[in-house]
């Protein structure tokens, strides 16, 4: 049987996913977070990440990729399992079972659809109509990304969406991060319950890294 | 006491099966679960009506047979206990209790209580066994073994392959059952030889038998009687990134 259409082999497969997902997430927050440095600290940076074009394409489509391969799998494996427990008890009870775990494809869903929306939002600008940052150059002429970022998130409309998806983010994080080392078999008993308050840290550090920013821009902390 | 008990009935597979409703009487809190079940047959029986089928051997919590879903907890709600040694006491006088199969695709209803778990059988007959030389009887002391290995091989040969795991899994998954015997082998140096011709032949029939994939839920772990654990999963999926090198 090949590697992929086995059982662990899929998992596994989910887990570098998205541990590559993971570490990708901390990479855009550092990057994000040069916003607290004001239109010096993000357009600068915008600048440098757009200034050579074949890493930047190769980088978003190898990301991709990645994302798809994952998604792939999420939905194949969530598939699989409703088809092998056709009919649940007539009491509902978990032991151990959590929210979060239990709804890894609803969480994983709505990141999906926030991803899309965010690509059309900052990185297309199609839904940012009212300010595109590649026509208004800053000072230096380069795309001012300080502002269009402020103006979106001083509407709560779009402040709230970010803190949604960031809460579904959070949520999934909390049972993926841990469920990563006892896909790899990276698990123990002395390990567990470590590993599961180290997903827990994880996914709280990048919810809270990200939700600042929507957060300061909403509560005037950064503004133009 | 006295019980009201909501009990699934089916006649066999392929028939539609439902909850139907059965009083308990003076039933002594002594009692095993299935004793009082054996009250109520007996009733049954002398009112010329079908009693209930459910699976049952030991009744000592070695055998693996007994299989009962009770309040949506296979094995009910005592935690490490077996249905079979499972007491009333751990009820209250006019309790409700449901009593369900074990649920998963992989374990088609026979006749009421009682389901078909011999896909557990095949999953040991595809690797859950090590190849030696018939013959005399070794020497006990031939081969060391670490304490500590024997001990994780004697905690993981607990399973008494009673399936409330499959049960227990929102998914269906046999991965515990599965890693609790890879991982009874594997740590033994008799076992070891075998140990990646063994983890891929048993998680691929796991597959063709139609259980479902682990989404480390552990709801297995919190329903098995011999407390076999899900950091064995974590060693199973160990077993079976090593054996692809
Ligand atoms: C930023 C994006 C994402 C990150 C960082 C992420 C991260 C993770 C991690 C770390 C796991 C644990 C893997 C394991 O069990 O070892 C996981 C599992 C899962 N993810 Fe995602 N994920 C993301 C996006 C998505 C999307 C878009 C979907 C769905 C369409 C999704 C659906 C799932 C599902 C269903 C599982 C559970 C799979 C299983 O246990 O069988 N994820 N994710
Ligand atoms: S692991 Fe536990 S629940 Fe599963 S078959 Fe073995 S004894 Fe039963
Ligand atoms: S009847 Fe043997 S374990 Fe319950």
């Amino acid at each position: 049987m090949r590697f992929i259409d086995t059982s662990i082999g899929k998992k596994v497969i989910m887990a570098v996913t998205g541990i590559a997902l993971v570490k990708f997430l901390f990479i855009h927050l550092i990057g994000n977070s040069t916003i607290f440095l004001g239109p010096e600290g993000i357009n600068a940076y915008a600048k440098g990440l757009h200034s050579l074009p074949p890493i930047v394409w190769g980088f978003r489509l190898i990301m991709l990729l990645i994302f798809g391969i994952h998604i792939y799998f999420a939905v194949q494996l969530t598939l699989d399992n409703k088809k092998a427990k056709p009919i649940g008890y007539s009491v509902d009870k978990n032991l151990a079972a959590t929210f979060s775990g239990k709804t890894m494809i609803w969480t994983g869903l709505i990141i999906l659809g926030f991803v899309i929306y965010h690509l059309l939002h900052f990185t297309l600008q199609i839904t940012s109509p009212y300010f595109i940052a590649s026509s208004h150059p800053d000072n230096f002429g380069r795309p001012d990304v300080f502002k269009m970022v402020i103006l979106s998130f001083q509407k709560i409309s779009i402040a709230l969406i970010y803190a949604l998806s960031i809460t579904a983010l959070a949520l999934h994080l909390s049972h993926g991060v841990q469920s990563i080392f006892q896909t790899l078999g990276l698990n123990g008993d002395y390990l567990m319950p470590k590993i599961k308050a180290l997903g827990l840290a994880l996914a709280l550090i990048l919810s809270i890294g990200y939700l600042s920013i929507p957060a300061a821009i909403q509560l005037g902390i950064i503004s133009l | 006491m006295n019980l009201t008990l909501f009990v699934w009935r089916q006649r066999d597979k392929d028939s539609q099966g439902k909850l139907e409703e059965y009083k308990a009487h003076d039933i002594s809190p002594d009692m095993s679960f299935l004793e009082m079940l054996d009250v109520v047959n007996e009733r049954l029986i002398k009112e010329g009506k079908e009693p209930i089928a459910f699976d049952h051997d030991c009744r000592e919590g070695i055998c693996g047979m007994c299989s009962q879903v009770i309040n949506g907890i296979p094995h009910g709600p005592q935690g490490k206990t077996t249905v079979c040694q499972l007491h009333m006491r751990h009820f209250k006088d006019g309790d409700r209790i449901y009593i369900e199969p074990w649920r998963a695709r992989a374990f088609p209803i026979i006749k009421d209580l009682i389901v078909d778990r011999s896909a557990l059988d095949r999953i040991i007959q595809a690797g859950g066994y090590v190849s030696v030389h018939t013959g005399g009887v070794p020497d006990a002391n031939a081969i060391l073994i670490p304490k500590p290995d024997a001990d994780t091989a004697m905690d993981a040969a607990e399973c008494i392959g009673c399936g409330a795991c499959v049960a227990a899994c929102p998914n269906g998954s046999a991965m515990l059952f599965t890693a609790a015997k890879v991982t009874h082998l594997a740590m033994l140096p008799q076992g070891k030889v075998e140990a990646a011709r063994r983890v891929c032949l048993m998680t691929e029939q796991m597959l063709k038998e139609g259980f479902g994939n682990c989404t480390n839920h552990y709801e297995c772990q919190a329903a098995c009687p011999k407390g076999i654990k899900v950091s064995f999963i974590a060693k199973l999926n160990r077993e079976f990134i090593k054996a692809q090198f």
